[in-house]
Formats: structure tokens, sequence, C-alpha cells
């Protein structure tokens, strides 16, 4: 089965979810990932949305992280107040998904401004739950096209800090930290190390093994798209 | 005031120049009640809201907000708020000022306008330039000499939100997500329940909560009021909606001309929701 660049993304990020994780998941790609993993090798995987619905299995992937379909779902529902200071502050969550418009080198993030903040070129949504989920969590996983707009050599804004991000799952690779920089570890087939080189725009690092992504498997393939998105045809 | 109209409710107790927080993470967003705000005209409001998305688009579009008090604003699921940054971006109608928090902080200061406290405690806007942007400051715990992050207290003027029902004492019973529904009732010098229903006796529903009506100055019944957003075990969220508002919400002269077929020119919820049908079946 032929497969697409956001399906490669969904597929290696949710390889790296354990069976038993306990994840707090965004909307878009994370959710696929997340509800994919739960369908494959990781059902025990425990799935957190802000909102404050904790172990959701929805059957259907949410169009807003607040669906009535994860209340219905979950293990427990919270309020938000309890969500951000008993279970995230509380160190109770493994793995957050973040994404941005623009990361650095560093792993730090920007959902804030595009161009001065004051005046701003463009007013992007802001930061959410990400300033405090980006070091509240274990482990960080980053999910963001790779491009020259959104890799950047000084972000217009940070939002959130890379502290605590482990991976980086983009449409051509995989970056992970190594020596206090997001290095290129792994390329999906069919793509190079020199386009997400070209793609960055910071001179990237490179490691000397780098890797080739197993391709989706079909169980894989099936899975993701057995996953519609609530309200599409 | 207990069961009022939700014309009656938003005249005598919404100002010009109030602070005001319409609630519902997601869920149960008091669109009727932000409507009615419109329809009277309110001005210089000070909007306060973890997620301004359509409901607080509407409000500052139709020129009703002086400065936002926020954390997320965006369609969810779908992308930009136009009119949002339309304001920000380029001051239409009118320049908007922006106080801009995270989630977490903005429900330490929920929390803590609850509890009657003058600010929120939590591990949170460390490092980043949000901190140099917002109203937040550092404090040191007497006991283990951690540095925390100290956000001033949510003491809105009115506090808004929508409930799926309330019994004729108005006392006010809502359940599925819950968001801060709770604390921005108990933060607000007054508040405002629009609900789905009034009904004889609350039955017990598995994690619902009770404002009891005391602590609500006002309930006003609003069948079909969280519309596009859900009112759990009544109807669901009108994902549809949701992505047509990013075209009708795209260009200035488009979004006015459907404030005024659908808001302005509909006295309440009721022929709001009929214009909406009558323009499907167009």
């Amino acid at each position: 089965m032929t497969h697409t660049a956001d399906e490669m993304m969904a597929v290696e990020a949710a390889r790296r979810l354990d069976d038993g994780a306990v994840c707090f998941v965004g909307i878009g790609l994370p959710s696929l990932a997340a509800n994919l993993a739960r369908r494959t090798h990781a059902p025990g995987c425990v799935l957190i949305y802000e909102s404050g619905t904790i172990g959701a299995k929805p059957e259907e992937l949410p169009l807003s992280i607040g669906d009535g379909e994860l209340a219905e779902t979950a293990d427990a529902v919270v309020s938000v107040p309890e969500m951000f200071a008993y279970w995230l502050q509380g160190e109770r969550i493994d793995v957050g998904f973040l994404g941005a418009a623009q990361i650095d080198r560093h792993g730090n993030l920007n959902s804030t401004v595009i161009g001065d903040y004051d005046r701003p070129a463009v007013r992007l949504p802001g930061g959410g739950g990400a300033p405090e989920i980006a070091l509240g969590v274990r482990d960080v996983f980053v999910m963001l096209r790779q491009s020259r707009r959104a890799f950047v050599d000084e972000l217009d804004f940070t939002t959130s800090l890379g502290d605590n991000v482990r991976v980086v799952v983009t449409d051509l690779g995989v970056l992970e930290p190594r020596d206090g920089e997001l290095t290129l570890v792994a390329t999906h087939p069919g793509t190079s190390a020199d386009a997400a080189v070209e793609a960055t725009g910071w001179p990237l690092r490179v490691a000397g093994d780098v890797a080739e992504t197993r391709p989706p498997s079909d169980e894989e393939l099936r899975a993701l798209r057995s996953l519609r998105t609530k309200g599409d045809a | 005031m207990a069961i009022v109209s939700l014309n009656d409710a938003i005249r005598e107790l919404v100002h010009d120049g109030d602070t005001v927080a319409l609630e519902g993470f997601t869920h149960l967003i008091p669109h009727a009640a932000a409507h009615e705000v419109i329809r009277q005209r309110r001005r210089d409001l000070t909007l306060v809201r973890m997620t301004p998305d359509v409901i607080y688009d509407q409000l500052i579009g139709m020129g009703a907000a002086r400065k936002l008090v926020f954390s997320w604003g965006g369609n969810p699921g779908v992308g930009s708020l136009h009119r949002l940054r339309d304001a920000v971006e380029h001051g239409w109608p009118a320049p908007l000022e922006l106080e801009e928090h995270s989630h977490a902080g903005m429900a330490a200061a929920y929390a803590a306008g609850a509890s009657n406290l003058p600010f929120g405690v939590l591990r949170g806007y460390r490092g980043g330039d949000l901190p140099a942007r917002t109203r937040v400051a550092r404090v040191t715990c007497p006991f283990t000499g951690e540095e925390l992050a100290a956000v001033p207290a949510h003491r809105p003027d009115v506090g808004v939100v929508h409930a799926q029902r309330a019994d004729r004492h108005g006392n006010v019973q809502l359940w599925g997500i819950l968001g801060v529904q709770k604390e921005v009732v108990l933060a607000s010098k007054r508040s405002i329940a629009t609900v789905e229903e009034i009904v004889d006796e609350l039955e017990p529903v598995p994690g619902a909560i009770v404002l009891p009506a005391w602590v609500v100055t006002a309930v006003a019944p609003a069948p079909g009021g969280a519309h596009p957003s859900y009112a759990h075990g009544y109807y669901d969220r009108d994902n549809e909606f949701y992505r047509a508002w990013d075209t009708i919400s795209r260009e200035r002269d488009g979004f006015v001309a459907w404030m005024k077929r659908h808001v302005l020119e509909t006295a309440d919820v009721e022929e709001y929701r009929a214009s909406l049908v009558a323009t499907v079946a167009a």
C-alpha cells in the first residue's frame, strides 16, 4: 500500500509510544498518532485531552479537544483547573505532544506570533497548554512538517522551552537532540538527508549513522485509515 | 433575580466597560448570551476567556471588546479566528489590547478568584518570552524556597456560563466536560447561567455538578443556546458550522452581513436557530 507524508508522520510518532504510556494529546496529527498507537501495539496507552478527559477512547477522531465522545468514553472527566494542577503539574503524564508554527535547533517552539509581538504580521492562536506541558511531562514529542519557514535559526517568539523534547517527527524524517542540538537521525523512505538539510533554516546536523524509517505496514495503514475525523464524509 | 429572560439578564447585569468572562471549555459555550450582548450593543468590554473561539470572534468583530484576556485564540481543529486576527493585526473594527496567559495560568487565576485569594500559584511561566508580556510575578515558597509563578486572580464583573438545566428555584446542574464553569461563577461579582431547560427536579447525573441558586445571580432559559458548541445529552457539536465559520468570518463584509442576518435581526435564540435553518434550506 502506498502512503502519504502525513501518514508516515503519524505512524512513526505512534511507534514511539510505549504500551501503558500516559499521553497528553492535542488535536490533529498528535491525536491521529496516539489513537493509532492505541489500536496497534499500545492498547494500554492512556489518552488525556486538556479538556479534562482522562483515558478517552474515541471511535472517531474528534475535531476539537472537547468533543462529547471524549467525555463519553473517558475513564474520568475532571475540570480544567484540576487537569492542569493535579494531573499535569502533578507529574502524572509521561508524554506530551506539541506542534507549533516555528521550532529552533534546541526544540524551543513558537505558537504565538510571526513578526513583532506588538505589531504581528500573523497573530497565531497562542500557547494554550504548551508552556506548562513542555516542562511538565517527561517526554515531549513534536510533530511538524519540515520547511525553512518552520525550522528557523531564530524564533520570532519563544512560547515553550525545548528542555524535554525527545523527538521531532517531520514529513521528511526524525530529529533527536544530540549534544544539545536537534540532529537528523532518520529519513523517511523516498526522502534524503539532503532534502531535510535543505528544508531547515539552520545548518542541520546529520548523524553519522542516519537510518531509514521503516515504511508503514499494511496493518498500520489500515488502522490509521479506519480513524475518520468526526464530521468528515 | 432567579429565573428571568436572557434579554433582561444581559440588560441588568452586563454594562459597558465591564470585565466579562463567558466560559465553557469547548462544551456548553454560552453563544446565546453572547448574541444578546451583541444585540444590546455593549461596548468597551474586557473579555476574559481561556479559548476565545467563535464566540469571541463574533463579539470582537462586532466591536464589543476593548481588551482580551486569554490563553488560546483559534477555531479548534479548523484554523485562525479571522476577526480576532483582524483586530490584533489591523485594529479593525477597533484596536484590541491583549493580556495573554497559558491555560494553566488562566485556570489558576480563576481558581484563585473563586477562592477569594489575590493570586493563583503554579509551577509555570518558566522561561520563554511570555512572562515579559503578561501579568505574572515570581514568588518564593516560604517552606521549601522553590520559586513559583503568581498570577493575579480573575475577578470578573460578570461570569456567564451555559448549563444543561436548572430547577424552578434556580439551582443549576451541568455535566460532561466541566471546563472552568464552577470557578468562573464563583470568581465573578455577578453571574448568569443560561440553560437548556427548567425542570421540576434535578435528577442526579454521574459526574454532574450543581451551582446552588444563591451563587448564581440570574438563570435564563436558552434552549439550543450553546450552538455551535454542544450540550452533552441534548445535542452534538456542529462541526460543520465551525468549518463554515472560516469562510463566513474571513472578509469583513461577509462577516457583518452574517451577524446582521442571524444575530442583529433575530430577537432571541429561537429566531437565531430558525434563521440558520432558513439559510440552509434556501
